[in-house]
């Protein structure tokens, strides 16, 4: 069974529960409801041989109603098919957590918690795994600025503003081409 | 007779294992300069210079800082090779707080001096905003020659210090 075949198979199993099909060269995504998602997640490794979890990733869709979206990249081993599987989630909605599916997720879910801040609901350790437990941002939503924001917690850990301008290694923005806005066309006086 | 502990104007074969005068603060400075004991805080890029560093090609034991502890214990030079990020920026605080005193730092790098190329939210903008540098290299990562001519300017500097008198304050505001 080939990707498409399995796409047409899931779209008979969970009827209602799979929104859209999207397909774009050769790689096919389905869009489910969020309260179905588990269960599709579920079937895919158990009765499709998605044995492998590539990726789970994270989307800041600031402005849009709902917010956030997710995104799970499967593939298996047997039949050598991928399947990337979506589902909307609105601002401070909890989803279910799919480690207990894939072992992986676990540290796939703790970096979603971690830089976008979205929770998941029965994950063994959701602590954060690249800023520091305690602080208080989530760096890759829209509404937070690359330079960062101050934070402060005394014995704990703390992050000051990055500065943005000047600085060797940066680019500079609305020069006339690509080369000249390289950090290395400036001159050095 | 007093001699600069570099001249070597005390060297002789003859009174070997006799006796050496020299200043108590150029004694001190000079065991400590040419015995200096690196912790390789390598966090990124710059920790692949220092292993080359460390190895035979330029070889750093020629200058007599060749024993990388991993102890902070035992270490009395921090080398900060790398990228501090905020979260990493907690260890390489604690491990410092580990390393007994005299001790100095060494930031090795764009990254370790200045944040580099990371100017970001992950980035901690330089390590001197948490612990006392001694000596910056610039370099993204710094050849082996930089860390080695760093090296050696920390130990023109040590030997430059009134390392008793210092003492003897450490010990007084102790006892204050």
């Amino acid at each position: 069974m080939n990707a498409a075949q399995m796409v047409t198979a899931l779209k008979e199993k969970f009827g209602e529960a799979v929104l859209s099909t999207v397909e774009f060269r050769g790689e096919h995504t389905l869009y489910v409801s969020l309260a179905a998602a588990k269960a599709v997640l579920k079937y895919c490794r158990d009765e499709m041989a998605f044995d492998y979890l590539v990726d789970i990733s994270s989307l800041d869709h600031m402005g849009e109603e709902p917010r956030f979206e997710i995104v799970y990249e499967l593939y298996g081993y047997g039949h050598l098919q991928s399947l990337r599987i979506k589902s909307k989630i609105p601002d401070g909605e909890d989803v279910p957590t799919v480690s207990d599916i894939w072992p992986t997720a676990n540290w796939h879910e703790r970096e979603i918690w971690d830089m976008m801040g979205i929770k998941f609901s029965g994950h063994p350790d959701l602590r954060r795994i690249l800023m520091w437990e305690g602080y208080p941002y989530f760096p890759l939503r829209k509404d937070f600025p690359l330079a960062g924001k101050p934070s402060d917690m005394p014995d704990v850990g703390f992050t000051g503003i990055a500065p943005m301008a000047d600085g060797p290694f940066v680019t500079s923005a609305g020069a006339l081409d690509t080369v000249t806005r390289e950090p290395r066309a400036k001159r050095v006086e | 007779m007093v001699a600069p502990a570099e001249s070597h104007a005390t060297y002789d074969s003859k009174i070997e294992g006799n006796i050496v005068f020299t200043k108590l603060d150029s004694a001190i400075n000079w065991m400590r300069k040419n015995s200096l004991w690196p912790m390789p805080m390598g966090l990124a890029c710059c920790a692949i210079e220092m292993m080359a560093s460390a190895c035979s090609r330029y070889d750093l034991s020629r200058f007599g800082m060749e024993v990388m502890r991993f102890s902070p214990r035992q270490a009395d030079v921090m080398i900060v090779a790398g990228t501090v990020t905020y979260k990493m920026a907690l260890a390489v605080k604690r491990v410092w707080d580990q390393m007994p005193e005299p001790k100095w730092c060494i930031a090795m790098g764009a990254c370790a001096s200045s944040g580099g190329m990371y100017r970001s939210y992950a980035v901690l903008q330089g390590i001197d905003h948490l612990i006392p540098v001694d000596i910056y290299i610039s370099g993204c990562p710094p050849r082996p020659e930089a860390l080695l001519e760093g090296l050696m300017r920390l130990q023109r500097k040590i030997d430059g210090e009134h390392s008793f008198l210092e003492q003897k304050k450490e010990l007084i505001n102790e006892l204050s």
